[in-house]
């Protein structure tokens, strides 16, 4: 067994320790809990880095069915996801130990989550199907845990039904995909998988049904129903971690059962069209549902349907030009997916942990209570500030990096079989600008909401910072967001183990054509971003203007704004996040259906107006028109059977009898 | 002559002839009106005014509000001199290719709308729900008519496409028509001229850029409109690079360094007189026309990548 698979396992060995702790004195309890989650997570990111660069290994453990131990082993790909989960769970497991302080009830949360985590580091680890399935099971079933831990309110409990429904269709779903493996290979290990000439028509069933099953995971539009019900009701630190890196390894899950298991000599064109479709359909759906959101964390989850959406634009780009024979742009689509894959799990648990920060501070998720608290709460503004400009993708951070790769990715695209399949590229392109420039101005929504302005509530104007561990929890992601921002060229051949070992092509040599500075995808003259000497550029600019103008003798005096002359200016009267949206609103009036209430009181004259109110609605299109449909439909064919049961013995003994005689006639 | 020194003074020239350009559309557009005008030296006089004046902030003002004048005016200088004016090759043309660019007007744009929410009153925050929306449909609007350009020429990087259409003869590609229109239609928007925003005025409902600075002063609010200069000016000279980039200097030699700047100087001027026509004989849309004129832009750009693909990929 070599060092990264040693780390590893042992980083699983200490979050199986840490579901320990639930039996510990409440005293200590949340001590040990949150800092054995910071070493599995330090573990997890060293052993992820070691295997990417010296390669990991694999270990048979005699654990599991008596025929069938249990297969684990460190690949390149489970190495970096293996990253991206330790990347996120030290700085939450930091988080956490402030954030679970006045946290009473521990006990179901310190059992759950460590398990929760055991299972994506277990997933990531398998190489068995029955090792991946329990493992994944693991992670969906404690999570439910975890999304109803506060109980008590009857919206959790319904979130967590629905969660719990839809991660079990998305599991019979994935072992769906892994029974036609089985049936094609004859084997439930993932060698002997990747071994097997699957016929066309068996690939496509195993590559539809891992499709929608992890599609469903990932909350892929339209099968993202659980979502943006579940994400919010967990604890922060646990949103956190379910939108940063659960997501994140169904996503993983994807690319290991269709890029690894099947393999891209096996792709159909339609697979790499399909996943580009509802790529595209999830990121601009996603962000636009989330322009009409005013509960913080729930617009945030709809976010993560739109970043799940960018990485799936990646990914589809990248089967389709592996279908076509382009091996080095299909792993520049590969590479950009990753890269968007990572950055995702930084910004949007920083994200995640900034709305717990407000939510602690404020005790209220509806972004029409707050307002003004950058002036409280500086650190958390700062940290969520960052967080906003990565998700935007705007320079020099993060997520533009990865963007720009996905775009290169289309624009290099060269012709593709028919010219219908061949403007489904540049389409998908103008839709990830569009989803782009909606997320820049959902995010100017809420941060200029939550934090800039007058403090909308009384509880909001006497916010307080929150305490040491939860800063240092959000500055850690604010920083690697920073660092992923400008140094993509160092990090990027770190992964290039992963395109070498699924397509057998290699990106480190183009990747750094022109030296660390300048990130070049394939050579210096197509095209290339240096963010480095963009920062510094706008560095020394801003400094030289800043120190030409800096007040010398010129005095900065502070007054009353401008308010027309009125001087009662209210809190109230500021634009907040039902008016900000209201413009798009009314553009994509076809899209969102809003329904509206407007109603004025004019007791005295009509032409007196005394009150005013304004209530808008808009619900998910795919909840009312494909959940409600199938959900009713469930209820009356179960409403029909109910009257069965209230028959007499006479009905039940027919009906056993009718039952035995079918089986007799189907089976003898 | 070295090429960072032409780098440095195409910077500059971009930066202090920005505020003459501004100039030179508002008094052609007086001299349209039968006005006399107040003349092009007017911008850099009320720069100069601005500079010297003292700040008055909003009492509960954030950082945010401090900063956003410096973010707004470097991410613009900055997305400027990435765009080749005199020579095709300048050093920084590979820091930034054309996405790179029009990220970084983004993220003007984006401290823009937060000035705007940070002081609290309903004319900022309407001021950047406008200015988000709109350019939310306008982003992806430019991204596609710069597309239709970068498939031609295999690149995003300014300097390989503006080689690419020198050195490709000279022809009528219906591609490239679609989206010349669009990035006009664009660049108008973008710079919040006439039919989509007034720049002259402070009072009308329907403004948007004025309304996000409206709390801006002294030195502040002369960052913000010179930065405002510098983006017409760069639009202006992005449209003539992607579009007739003849003329350009390939080479850092003094005397095609002087023809370009002659000629480009003329093209800017052109261009901008075409902007003075535009805004005298328009009149400004509603609102929620707005919308319909960058789709409409969207899609005369996603035709030109269609056309691309249907009629010059294979002939």
């Amino acid at each position: 067994m070599n060092l990264s698979l040693a780390l590893a396992l042992s980083a699983c060995a200490v979050t199986l320790a840490a579901s320990l702790s639930a039996a510990l004195p409440q005293g200590a309890k949340r001590g040990v809990l949150c800092l054995l989650l910071a070493i599995s997570g330090l573990l997890a990111i060293t052993g992820g880095i070691a295997g990417l660069l010296h390669g990991g290994g694999a270990v048979t453990l005699p654990l599991g069915l008596p025929w069938l131990p249990m297969h684990l082993r460190l690949d390149a790909l489970g190495s970096f996801f293996m990253l991206v989960i330790g990347a996120l769970l030290l700085p939450v497991a930091i988080y956490s130990q402030g954030y679970l302080r006045s946290e009473q009830q521990l006990g179901a949360l310190a059992t759950f989550l460590p398990l929760f985590v055991l299972g994506m580091l277990g997933v990531v680890l398998s190489d068995d199907a029955f090792s991946f399935m329990l493992f994944w099971e693991l992670m969906s079933v404690s999570s439910y845990f975890l999304v109803t831990f506060e109980h008590r309110n009857l919206e959790n409990r319904k979130a967590g039904f629905i969660y719990l429904l839809m991660a079990h269709l998305a599991g019979l779903l994935i072992l769906g995909a892994f029974a036609v493996l089985y049936a094609a290979s004859g084997s439930f290990e993932f060698s002997t998988m990747r071994e097997a000439a699957l016929s066309p028509s068996l690939a496509t069933a195993a590559f539809l049904l891992a499709a929608f099953g992890f599609g469903t995971k990932a909350g892929v539009v339209p099968l993202h129903g659980w979502l943006p019900d579940a994400h919010p009701v967990a604890p922060s630190n646990v949103s956190a971690l379910m939108s940063g890196i659960m997501l994140k390894v169904a996503i993983f899950g994807f690319i290991r059962v269709v890029w690894d298991l099947l393999g891209p000599g096996d792709f159909q064109w339609w697979w790499g069209a399909l996943v580009l479709a509802a790529g595209s359909g999830s990121a601009v759906s996603g962000v636009l549902m989330a322009l009409q959101q005013h509960d913080l964390k729930r617009l945030l989850a709809y976010h993560s349907i739109e970043n799940i959406g960018i990485i799936l634009i990646g990914l589809g780009l990248g089967m389709l030009l592996a279908h076509f024979g382009h091996p080095m742009l299909a792993a520049l689509g590969l590479i950009a997916a990753l890269y968007h894959s990572i950055n995702h799990a930084l910004f949007k648990g920083l994200l995640f942990m900034g709305a717990g920060a407000v939510l602690h501070a404020t005790c209220s998720r509806d972004m029409e209570s707050m307002g003004g608290l950058i002036h409280r709460m500086p650190w958390t503004a700062a940290c969520f500030l960052v967080a906003c400009l990565s998700i935007s993708a705007l320079p020099p951070f993060n997520g533009f990096v990865s963007e720009w790769l996905t775009f290169q990715t289309a624009l290099l695209a060269p012709q593709l079989g028919g010219a219908l399949l061949t403007a489904v590229v540049p389409f998908s392109a103008a839709m990830l600008a569009l989803a782009g420039a909606l997320a820049a101005a959902c995010f100017v929504k809420v941060f200029g909401v939550v934090f800039l302005g007058h403090p909308r509530t009384d509880i909001a104007a006497r916010a307080q910072e929150v305490d040491g561990w939860m800063k240092l929890g959000m500055v850690i992601p604010a920083l690697l967001c920073l660092a992923l921002g400008l140094l993509p060229v160092l990090f990027i051949p770190l992964l290039d183990s992963i395109p070498q070992a699924l397509l057998h092509a290699s990106l480190a040599d183009s990747i750094h054509a022109r030296g660390w500075l300048w990130l070049t995808p394939v050579d210096g003259a197509h095209a290339s971003y240096s963010a480095p000497a963009a920062l510094l550029g706008m560095l020394a600019l801003g400094g030289l203007a800043f120190w030409l103008l800096h007040p010398k003798g010129l005095s900065l005096r502070r007054s009353m704004l401008w308010s027309c002359g009125n001087p009662h200016i209210h809190a109230r009267m500021q634009y907040n996040a039902t008016s900000f949206a209201q413009p798009l609103r009314r553009i994509f009036s076809g899209v969102y259906r809003p329904v509206e209430h407007a109603h004025a009181e004019r007791p005295v004259h009509k032409l007196l107006t005394d009150k005013v109110s304004y209530v808008v609605h808009v619900g998910d299109l795919a909840v009312e028109h494909l959940y409600r449909p199938v959900g009713r439909l469930t209820l009356s064919a179960a409403k029909h059977l109910q009257q069965e049961h209230q028959r007499g013995i006479h009905t039940y003994l027919a009906w056993t009898f009718a039952t035995i005689i079918f089986l007799l006639a189907v089976f003898v | 002559m070295s090429s960072v020194i032409i780098q440095v003074a195409q910077a500059l020239l971009l930066l202090f002839l920005a505020p003459l350009a501004s100039g030179f559309v508002s008094t052609c557009k007086a001299r349209l009106q039968n006005r006399r005008g107040a003349g092009v030296m007017q911008p850099w006089r009320n720069l100069r005014k601005l500079f010297a004046k003292d700040v008055v902030l909003a009492g509960h003002a954030s950082w945010i509000f401090r900063t956003a004048p410096y973010v707004v005016f470097t991410a613009t200088v900055m997305a400027a001199s990435v765009v080749p004016a005199l020579l095709v090759d300048t050093p920084l043309s590979l820091t930034a290719d054309v996405i790179a660019l029009v990220a970084l007007l983004a993220l003007a744009r984006f401290f823009l709308a937060l000035a705007g929410m940070d002081i609290g009153t309903a004319f900022g925050g309407m001021g950047s729900s406008r200015e988000m929306t709109f350019a939310a449909l306008a982003e992806p609007a430019m991204l596609m008519s710069i597309f239709v350009l970068s498939l031609s020429a295999h690149s995003t990087n300014l300097t390989t496409m503006i080689n690419h259409t020198l050195n490709t003869p000279f022809a009528l590609h219906p591609s490239l028509a679609f989206a010349f229109v669009s990035m006009l239609m664009i660049a108008v928007a973008e710079n919040g001229r006439i039919p989509i925003d007034n720049p002259d005025t402070h009072l009308e409902l329907t403004m948007i850029h004025e309304a996000m600075i409206l709390e801006y002063s002294g030195r502040h609010l002369a960052l913000m409109e010179w930065a405002a200069m510098v983006k017409l000016m760069l639009f202006a000279t992005l449209i003539t690079d992607l579009f007739m980039p003849w003329g350009i200097s390939v080479q850092a030699d003094a005397a095609g360094i002087a023809l370009a700047l002659l000629l480009w100087l003329l093209k800017l001027a052109g261009l901008l007189l075409a902007l003075a026509v535009i805004e005298t004989g328009l009149a400004k849309l509603r609102l929620f026309e707005v919308p319909e004129y960058l789709s409409g832009a969207f899609v005369i750009a996603f035709l030109g990548l269609l056309s691309y693909y249907m009629l010059e990929v294979g002939a």
